[in-house]
């Protein structure tokens, strides 16, 4: 039972470790991204089709490998994340439009495109047989128990998800492409007159970002629930609470990793405990957002400038302006 | 010896929309180991023209040459490139990172080790005499330290052509003199320095020579040696202008506020205001003097109501003595009550036996404004909300260093921010227009604001108009105590000027003028005495008369003892 919970808790983080990624490198661009969700769905979208692409060439689906599998669905969740961040990023970069009107905008665009294609156009066939593969890519998934199987008891993705988080945190804080990054979202003015080229930035990192967050998507489909579809519309879900989870993190992937697990245990301490009233339920999935506003509430009052949200989140930047 | 050439612009032409024309075929040479000084009222180009050397525009028509060749610059790392680096006048610096960080960034060609970023910053601070502490971060520094920061990020990139604007607007006198210090060791060096500045004595001082520039159009360069200061003002201006501020005696000097004791606490504990305590009487000018964040906007908002204070008392005298009793009370009740508490005399001065009169004889005599106030009411702030003080008629106008942050609305027209003092007025469910209209239509003609209708939003004028506006609508509003800060920052020489007589207007009209500044030279020929504030405190209240910079200087950072000598 708590093996299963752990498990579970580490699973449902990681989905939102991928989310939390993909938005802290927006954020520290100073774009504010809540097509985030969206961005996860679609992502989720192009994982899938590549997995039945690929499986459908195959004339024996249970021989797959699971590296081609795990390849083509982070290709195609990396591609149709990052072209929808792409519609995000042309819209507020270039053109200079409202973020927040723009993130809420892709998110419902991408929730509906992704059903309307899932439904209509994806082969889900194949899903199960993929979903299982990707699950047990790694040695030490079957016949362990215990702390063994909770630590090394996970496919391919979870332990992607920790070093993608351990390599932004490495760039972030070590590089000097992190340090013009945090400096575009500190102060884009300050950062473009020390010659650094805004626009380059800030597309590399939504397109990046966002392309991250869509592996978080696929990875619940195919790895999570095994390739069942039912249950996507909780992407969107996982999305806002990854966007919680960003202020949660203080901005730090590091922190995210510990921080996703966390939320990812709050989440389905839900459904786990099954002997609940719908009420407590609810109130338990409540949880992550009301920790996430203790933070907030914790961190301006500590008032260190290093804790707080990138100083020019959400604000556009256009050089000329007076 | 002769000089070399580093910098030529010729025939630089820059516009903004198919309105504003920056600069109009400006012509300008920079000698090697020279420091040039940049002189023209504001709105004239001289930050565009700089900001074009520096990569942040980009010129519509003519050339840039460095050392004789055409170069072209499209951003700030082409400049970098060319050896020329500006430090502009708001600091570009990100708060959170330490000097060496913010030296680092956007730096391509070298690899990113903080270590020898930080050696090469202590070797950079021998050489030109600057002070700086590796370990702080640039929000934990002063104004001066963010400016040393600003210095050495370009002299890291190996800077030949330095351009400051405005390098000493926010600094104490003994800073600007270490700054001048080091901006003379770099032009040893060989370094060429472009300074861009509103203060004619530092023009004086620092430079080799002074290029002029009016309205978007070069006037003349000339050698500093061989100009003055007057000479220079006319170029600037076009025109012979008087220079002097006319500081009349104070009349009518009553009593109109009194400060005790007051201290003001950040929510940490932190005292902003320490215990301090003065007087302001009318138709004097009181200059508040102090580093920038020395508690002067925290006195101003707590005297406006606009912030609680912890402890102290704030006296107002509120200016009724000699007044009908119908400029403030119109019921009859209110007056009644007046009349018990033996407030009111008639028109010959003599007391009125209220007994014997029937209420409509009152009403009558309150209309015709023959019963008059005997003394000033004195009224203790403390209980009051930020509308009553401002009603009472203590107004305050506050230019903050965004200059449009407090007290004006950018987006709005002219009228609608006058609209902002007004909109209570009025019984009706719709706003009156016309009353803010006509307002906003005198403020433009009386203080010559240059806009092109009342219209107009705000956020497009130049800083001069909207500080015209902010200060204007205040006055207008004949208040008995006129607090204004920093109502010149930015501001040229005119419209300057401008503004301290409508400051010295009001103060003859027995206002009670409280005026925060920054240039030493205005505040001691403007006031009639000087408040000194210290880290919260009040370090002296000298005369404005017989004080010197320095002693004012010395008491700025004198720090300690509240002691108060008059």
């Amino acid at each position: 039972m708590i093996v299963t919970f752990l498990m579970s808790a580490i699973a449902i983080g990681t989905v939102l470790l991928f989310g939390c990624i993909g938005e802290t490198i927006t954020e520290k661009a100073g774009h504010l991204n809540l097509g985030i969700p969206g961005i996860m769905c679609t992502g989720t979208v192009g994982g899938c089709l590549f997995v039945s692409l690929y499986m459908n060439s195959l004339e024996n689906p249970e021989g797959a490998s699971w590296i081609a599998l795990i390849l083509s669905s982070l290709f195609g969740a990396f591609l149709f994340a990052s072209l929808t961040g792409a519609i995000y990023a042309v819209i507020t970069i270039t053109f200079r439009c409202n973020q927040n009107i723009t993130g809420l905008a892709i998110t419902i665009f991408g929730n509906g495109l992704t059903q309307f294609l899932m439904h209509s156009y994806v082969d889900k066939s194949n899903f199960s047989t993929a979903g299982k593969i990707i699950a047990q890519s790694l040695p030490f998934t079957e016949g362990s128990g215990g702390v063994v199987k909770v630590l090394f008891g996970h496919g391919f993705y979870v332990y992607f998800a920790i070093f993608i988080a351990l390599i932004a945190t490495f760039i972030f804080n070590r590089t000097k492409v992190g340090l013009n990054l945090r400096a575009i979202g500190e102060n884009t003015a300050t950062a473009d007159a020390m010659g650094v080229n805004i626009t380059l930035y800030k597309y590399v990192a939504i397109l990046v970002g966002s392309g991250i967050a869509g592996f978080g998507g696929v990875f619940y489909i195919m790895d999570y629930v095994k390739g069942s579809w039912e249950n996507a519309s909780t992407i969107e879900a996982f999305g806002w609470l990854a966007i919680a989870l960003v202020i949660f993190t203080l901005w730090k992937p590091n922190i995210s990793i510990i921080g996703s697990y966390l939320f990812g245990a709050l989440y389905i301490a839900a459904f786990v405990f099954g002997n609940i009233s719908f009420s407590e339920r609810e109130i338990l999935k409540m949880l992550p957002y009301v920790i996430t506003i203790i933070v907030l509430i914790v961190t301006s009052m500590m008032n260190k400038k290093e804790n707080q949200p990138p100083q020019n989140l959400g604000l556009n930047y256009f050089r000329e302006e007076r | 010896m002769e000089k070399t050439v580093v910098l030529q612009l010729k025939n630089i032409t820059k516009r903004f929309g198919s309105k504003v024309l920056a600069n109009n075929n400006v012509s300008l040479d920079v000698y090697k180991g020279e420091i040039l000084s940049i002189l023209g009222e504001n709105g004239c180009g001289k930050t565009t023209l700089m900001n074009m050397i520096a990569g942040i525009y980009y010129p519509d028509s003519g050339k840039i040459l460095i050392n004789g060749e055409e170069v072209i610059i499209r951003s700030p790392r082409d400049a970098f490139e060319h050896k020329i680096g500006m430090i502009h006048q708001h600091f570009k610096l990100i708060d959170i990172f330490t000097a060496a960080q913010n030296v680092a960034l956007g730096i391509e060609n070298e690899k990113y080790n903080l270590k020898s970023v930080n050696n090469r910053i202590k070797e950079m601070a021998q050489k030109y005499g600057f002070n700086i502490n590796l370990d702080k971060k640039i929000y934990e520094m002063s104004v001066s330290e963010k400016q040393t920061v600003e210095i050495l990020k370009v002299l890291y990139r190996g800077a030949d052509i330095l351009i400051l604007d405005e390098p000493t607007a926010v600094l104490t006198p003994q800073e600007i003199r270490s700054l001048f210090n080091v901006l003379k060791a770099m032009k040893d060096d060989g370094k060429s320095i472009i300074i861009i500045t509103h203060k004619l004595n530092e023009v004086m001082e620092i430079s080799d020579r002074v290029t002029v520039l009016r309205k978007g159009e070069h006037i003349a360069t000339v050698n500093t040696a061989q100009t003055s200061e007057k000479e220079l003002t006319e170029m600037m201006v076009g025109e012979k202008i008087d220079l002097n501020i006319n500081r009349t005696e104070p009349v009518d000097s009553k009593l109109r506020l009194s400060v005790s004791g007051l201290t003001v606490k950040k929510p940490d504990g932190y005292k902003v205001i320490d215990n301090v305590s003065f007087e302001a009487f009318g138709g004097e000018i009181l200059g508040i003097a102090g580093i920038a964040g020395s508690g002067q906007k925290e006195l101003l908002e707590a005297i406006a109501g606009l912030n609680s204070y912890d402890s102290g008392t704030l006296t107002y005298y509120h200016p009724k003595k000699d007044k009908p009793v119908s400029f403030y009370h119109k019921t009859y009740k209110r007056v009644m009550e007046l009349a018990n508490e033996n407030a009111f005399k008639d028109n010959n001065g003599n007391d009125i036996d209220f007994k014997k009169l029937s209420k409509k004889e009152i009403k009558a005599l309150v209309n015709e404004e023959k019963i008059l106030f005997k003394e000033d009411e004195v009224i203790d702030l403390k209980d009051k909300s930020p509308r009553e003080i401002r009603e009472l008629g203590i107004r305050l106008s506050f230019v903050p260093e965004d200059r449009l942050g407090m007290g004006l609305v950018g987006s709005m027209d002219i009228v609608d921010n006058m609209m902002l003092r007004s909109y209570r007025k009025g019984k009706s469910l719709f706003l009156n227009r016309k009353i803010p209209s006509d307002l906003a239509d005198r403020i433009i003609s009386e203080l010559e604001v240059n806009t092109p209708d009342s219209h107009t939003a705000v956020r497009k004028l130049s800083g001069g108009n909207v500080q015209k506006i902010l200060v204007g609508r205040e006055i207008a509003s004949s208040p008995a105590i006129l607090m204004t800060a920093y109502p010149v920052r930015g501001l040229d020489i005119n419209s300057s000027y401008t503004i301290y007589n409508l400051l010295n207007e009001q103060k003859q009209k027995g206002v009670s003028v409280i005026f925060v500044g920054e240039d030493l030279d205005v505040l001691m020929a403007l006031s009639d005495r000087i408040l000194v504030l210290s880290g919260g405190k009040i370090s002296g209240i000298v005369d404005a008369r017989t004080t010197t910079k320095d002693e004012i200087g010395l008491l700025m950072v004198k720090s300690g003892k509240n002691e108060v000598t008059e």
